[in-house]
């Protein structure tokens, strides 16, 4: 297991992407900290970028990866070792190359700035995030035999968690504001990582006080400790279950 | 040794391998002879497990190898394509899979390497090879590791002749030693010297299994190329 892990992340050292994400990371979120004359304020600006870039690097990468290493895949499946063991090195490889580019770009810069609840809150949901969208991309990058399409689809996937989802979210809203749906929204809400991600980090700052009723709402649940543990929960069974589902079905395919 | 029993797969439409059983003994070199198509490479797939079969089994050793793995430390596969990672050179590529099977008091059987001149390349990235340079690391891997069955598919496609001729007589070295040998080819006449017994694939169904005297008695033809056309024609 390990052995395999040590090459993966040496052949993604190797393309020097992960490497130019870091400085791109660490870039932005510095320039951010010292345009804004409040820290607290730089962690709002940073939250919204790190929102959209995050998961679209390493739901992208990650996908361009897996396709990219067919060959490798191939040539390790016919040697003594384990799919599972290989399929877990790479999505091991990658969470942890991508995971590592966050913390020294976001990470680092948060801790020195505004090392306070909310900014452990976005390292922390900057961390789940990436591991999601990267288990995302490994079951579109198994499910899909098609390179063109494997890509074309995790951008849609990415566009709806990121955009989409809101939006139905809102229409859902209007359309039924006549109606209580605010304790359905916790539910809704868990449907969509970014979103949830979004919540919890918000909820760290003063500013949820202006999101109105649903945002009391919001906070009843999600400010609580067992709202947190629940929602932190949910995040990490946004990891498992694509995680699991890529397993399964790597160790049913033919190549 | 390797026992397939009934395997059945099936890709989409298309039966790639359909009820085929045959048993594969040691010190045996057989031959995978069949058109293209027939289903050649992925009844070898099948036994590396790289493709997973609709019904039916194989075994290695009397063990199933639907979940085991272990058994593929005792083959060595050269693939009628090799496909490698892009940005690797040869000798990173030689030291992983040294790495990756670890060789517990097994003798590294390097002759290969060095009767191909592959050291010198070392430092050559695997996507600047040329077809026939990429054949050679391929079947360099496959003997490297002195594995007990040596499952070789087209391995003298692309080669050039004078690296043929060595890959020939290695083949024909390590049958000697008694280990099993799988290969399929569409040059029959270089078979001629190296396989005792012939399996004959069309359509994914097996035809025949025979030592190679007994197809020789039934066409009375002396040579195996012209043997198989005997039953290639009788087919049609």
């Amino acid at each position: 297991m390990v052995k395999i892990f040590k090459y993966v992340i040496i052949d993604i050292l190797r393309n020097k992407i992960i490497l130019a994400y870091t400085v791109f990371l660490l870039v932005l979120s510095l320039s951010i900290f010292n345009l804004e004359d409040s820290s607290a304020k730089g962690i709002l600006s940073l939250l919204n970028i790190v929102l959209i870039i995050v998961p679209m690097v390493s739901i992208l990468f990650a996908t361009i990866y897996i396709y990219n290493s067919a060959e490798f895949l191939e040539l390790l499946v016919s040697q003594p070792l384990k799919r599972k063991t290989i399929w877990l090195s790479m999505f091991g490889g990658l969470a942890f190359s991508l995971v590592t580019a966050f913390l020294v770009g976001v990470g680092i810069p948060v801790l020195l700035y505004e090392a306070s609840s909310a900014g452990i809150m976005l390292i922390t949901s900057g961390v789940l995030l990436t591991v999601i969208f990267v288990a995302i991309a490994l079951l579109a990058g198994v499910k899909i035999r098609d390179k063109a399409r494997g890509i074309g689809t995790v951008i849609l996937l990415w566009l709806y968690f990121s955009l989409l989802f809101d939006g139905i979210v809102l229409f859902i809203l209007f359309q039924f504001a006549d109606y209580p749906l605010e304790k359905l929204m916790v539910g809704i809400t868990t449907l969509n990582p970014i979103g949830l991600s979004r919540i919890l980090v918000l909820l760290k700052m003063d500013i949820s006080a202006m999101m109105g009723y649903t945002g009391a709402i919001f906070k009843d649940f999600f400010g609580t400790n067992i709202g947190m543990i629940i929602s932190l929960l949910v995040l990490l069974l946004w990891i498992v279950l694509p995680g699991w589902l890529s397993v399964r079905k790597f160790n049913h395919k033919d190549l | 040794m390797i026992i397939a029993n009934n395997i059945n797969k099936k890709f989409g439409r298309l039966k790639a391998l359909d009820n085929v059983s045959v048993s594969c003994n040691k010190g045996e070199c057989i031959a995978l002879i069949g058109p293209n198509g027939s289903g050649k490479t992925t009844f070898i797939k099948a036994i590396l497990g790289m493709v997973l079969c609709d019904s039916g089994f194989i075994t290695f050793n009397g063990k199933n190898i639907l979940h085991d793995w272990e058994y593929r430390s005792k083959i060595g596969y050269m693939p009628q394509i090799g496909r490698y990672p892009d940005n690797m050179s040869i000798g990173q590529l030689m030291i992983m899979m040294k790495d990756i099977r670890k060789p517990k008091n097994i003798q590294l059987d390097e002759e290969l390497v060095n009767k191909f001149e592959l050291d010198k390349l070392y430092d050559k990235r695997m996507r600047t090879l040329s077809g026939g340079t990429r054949q050679k690391v391929s079947a360099s891997l496959a003997f490297l590791f002195n594995p007990e069955v040596l499952i070789l598919d087209e391995p003298t496609a692309g080669l050039d002749p004078v690296a043929a001729e060595i890959l020939k007589e290695k083949i024909i070295a390590e049958k000697a030693k008694g280990k099993l040998v799988l290969i399929t080819s569409h040059i029959l006449s270089e078979l001629d010297d190296l396989v005792s017994q012939v399996i004959y694939l069309q359509d994914g169904k097996l035809i025949f299994h025979k030592k190679i005297e007994a197809l020789r008695e039934d066409t009375g033809q002396e040579k195996l190329s012209k043997a198989v056309a005997t039953v290639m024609l009788k087919g049609r």
